[in-house]
């Protein structure tokens, strides 16, 4: 299969994950809360592309389905995770939010996971490993003090950090130009990090940038702050949307899928489509027929 | 080395066991503002550290929130990291990354992962420092799930503590009162601190119980740890001088999780309790103790417990303000003369 048609399955997957979690609120599935990826999915799937599982790590938000099935490939294990039951990665202790797998770590407080990141990166350079690591941002995360303070200590360290900015526009409900002065990208810029910034749909587009990032820090040993413009067609998290319906409208013309599926032959997309769908419901017969998560026995 | 009888001061033994410590592990690295030698942090602790181990030691920005989620993320990929924060006062910093990071990754990732990391913080006061310079802010990590709470005493092994605390898988926020630094660290000898009898119970932090009968009898137990273990010392001193009361005193080191056997058996012994402890009363170490031993010995008990603790109020800056504020030996020996049956 060509790298095209790898990367629409991926999204396409995410995608349906996403909508298949929102569904599942509905018929009472779920509990908590989720926050789906919708309209980011060639963000993650353009860039994690050039991780190794193996060897790099990714820190990644509240929002971080899109990401973790990126990396892992771990639909059975997420989707059982953010249903509660016992076979999750977490166990059904962490929930749609707070993930860990290998290389993968989730947390739910923005800016938190930007220090954490950091140290990670200080680790694997002391140990010599050559792992990038990498780290989620979103517009409103740069609303939290200790992402500064990172960007500085990670430049000042020269720490192998590759910082990603997803900037979706909103944070929560809040539009950014009621929560963010200033530029995104001349903020990495002022701590001297490579700076680079896009605004496209297009996987191909992403992937591309995302190697030139990565190719930077794997040879300077240097971060680097990528700011990728983006629009989530989803909920912040479930349905509290007050949007103007237009605006959302108007940017699915940029639907991902659209852009990448307009180049792939009819029968391929199908194909891949009815693929992704058959594995998706495999999955949630998998996951619903799984136990619940139930509280360890003291010994 | 020392070459006098004299035991080495507090900030020697720690210095000592850094270097020990950075000898024996590679994956140990320390991070803290001006930790660089010649000047070798605040309080001198790390003195003479960067010239032998220049790579692992990192003077840092002034940014304490980050320095602990860096800290938490070099632990989850296997390093050892002692971070030490000039005042503890600015722990409160720290606070999301250890509410919401250090302390849980490990119980919300369902132990695939471990946290290993060691906080070092000057706590305390009695050195004119004011308000958000001196306080001992320990009863804030007390109710934090999943993380360890030491503090270390001037009659404690130092050197013992802080090798544990390194070794340790858990995450653990290494009090260190500051007037310990300058003191003596005195260890018993032949089971004896001057004329007081000591056992050591509990590992690898262990309680320190000292007793003037010899563990036969007493009037009251009073609970306490780090700075305030001089004080308490003085206290029970000058009950047997003047007042012929005798009372054992149990100096914990490991404050979270709370383990209180020693005292329980102690309690056993006396049927008293009274706490001791320099921060503000309220919500605090004593009023944790005291719920668990009425819980556990309300048998034992024939005195309500009684609490000994600074007023809740801020630390001020004039030394005679901060005597003020701040709990004395006489606090101590009225809190043991107040409890029932004690006063004749």
């Amino acid at each position: 299969m060509n790298q095209l048609a790898t990367f629409y399955e991926r999204m396409f997957f995410i995608r349906r994950f996403e909508e298949t979690l929102l569904d599942l609120f509905s018929l009472g599935k779920l509990v908590g809360t989720t926050h789906t990826y919708i309209g980011q999915e060639a963000n993650a799937v353009g860039l994690i592309d050039h991780l190794d599982p193996e060897v790099d790590t990714v820190f990644s938000n509240h929002r971080c389905h899109g990401h973790y099935l990126a990396f892992t490939d771990d639909a059975f294990g997420l989707l059982c995770e953010v249903m509660g039951k016992a076979p999750g990665v977490c166990g059904g202790k962490g929930g749609s939010q707070h993930l860990c797998k290998g290389n993968f770590y989730s947390n739910g407080v923005l800016g938190s996971i930007v220090p954490v990141a950091t140290g990670i990166a200080l680790a694997e350079k002391r140990k010599g490993t050559g792992a990038v690591s990498t780290v989620f941002l979103g517009d409103g995360t740069l609303g939290e003090g200790v992402t500064y303070e990172s960007l500085n200590i990670a430049s000042l360290w020269r720490l192998p950090v590759l910082f990603v900015v997803e900037n979706n526009y909103y944070a929560q409900s809040t539009p950014v130009e009621l929560e963010l002065a200033g530029s995104i990208a001349a903020r990495g810029a002022a701590f001297g990090i490579e700076t680079d910034e896009l605004d496209t749909t297009d996987v191909e587009l992403i992937r591309e940038a995302a190697g030139r990032a990565l190719g930077h820090v794997r040879a300077t040993g240097a971060p680097c702050f990528l700011v990728l413009n983006t629009y989530r067609f989803s909920p912040h998290s479930k349905s509290d949307d007050q949007r103007d319906p237009a605006e959302i409208e108007q940017r699915r013309a940029r639907d991902p899928l659209l852009v990448a599926g307009a180049r792939l032959d009819d029968d391929e997309r199908v194909a891949i489509e009815t693929r992704c769908e058959e594995r998706l419901a495999e999955t949630v017969e998998a996951a619903d027929a799984a136990p619940a998560a139930a509280p360890g026995v003291a010994a | 080395m020392t070459t006098t009888a004299q035991p080495r001061r507090g900030v020697q033994a720690l210095n000592e066991a850094l270097h020990a410590i950075f000898a024996s592990r590679d994956d140990v690295v320390l991070l803290g503002e001006d930790v660089l030698d010649p000047y070798g942090g605040a309080f001198k602790v790390t003195q003479g550290l960067s010239d032998a181990y220049p790579d692992r030691v990192l003077t840092t920005p002034i940014s304490e929130a980050s320095l602990f989620g860096v800290a938490a993320g070099m632990a989850l990929r296997g390093q050892r990291p002692i971070l030490e924060i000039m005042f503890g006062d600015f722990v409160a910093l720290g606070l999301d990354q250890i509410v919401n990071g250090i302390s849980k990754f490990r119980e919300m990732y369902d132990d695939q992962v471990t946290v290993p990391l060691v906080v070092r913080a000057p706590m305390g006061a009695r050195r004119g420092y004011g308000p958000t310079h001196s306080q001992s802010l320990e009863k804030l990590l007390l109710g934090i799930p999943n993380i360890c709470v030491v503090a270390c005493s001037e009659c404690h092994d130092l050197g013992a503590l802080l090798t544990a605390a390194v070794e340790d898988e858990r995450p653990v926020f290494f009090i260190e009162n500051k007037l310990l630094y300058g003191r003596p660290n005195r260890r018993p000898e032949d089971g004896h601190i001057g004329e007081l009898a000591v056992r050591e119970s509990g590992d690898p932090y262990p309680a320190l119980i000292f007793s003037a009968t010899d563990f036969t009898e007493g009037t009251a137990t009073v609970v306490t740890y780090g700075g305030m273990l001089p004080i308490v010392l003085d206290a029970v001193t000058e009950l047997i001088l003047e007042h012929e009361i005798f009372c054992d005193v149990v100096a914990l080191s490991q404050l979270a999780p709370m383990e209180l056997d020693s005292v329980l058996e102690s309690v056993a012994r006396t049927g008293a309790v009274v706490t001791a402890e320099e921060g503000t009363l309220t919500g605090g170490f004593g009023a944790e103790v005291a719920a668990r031993v009425q819980n556990a010995a309300w048998s034992d008990l024939r005195a309500p417990v009684r609490r000994v603790a600074a007023r809740d109020g801020i630390i001020p800056s004039a030394r005679s303000l901060e005597d003020d504020m701040l709990p004395s030996v006489e606090d101590v020996v009225t809190a043991v003369m107040a409890l029932d049956g004690v006063a004749r």
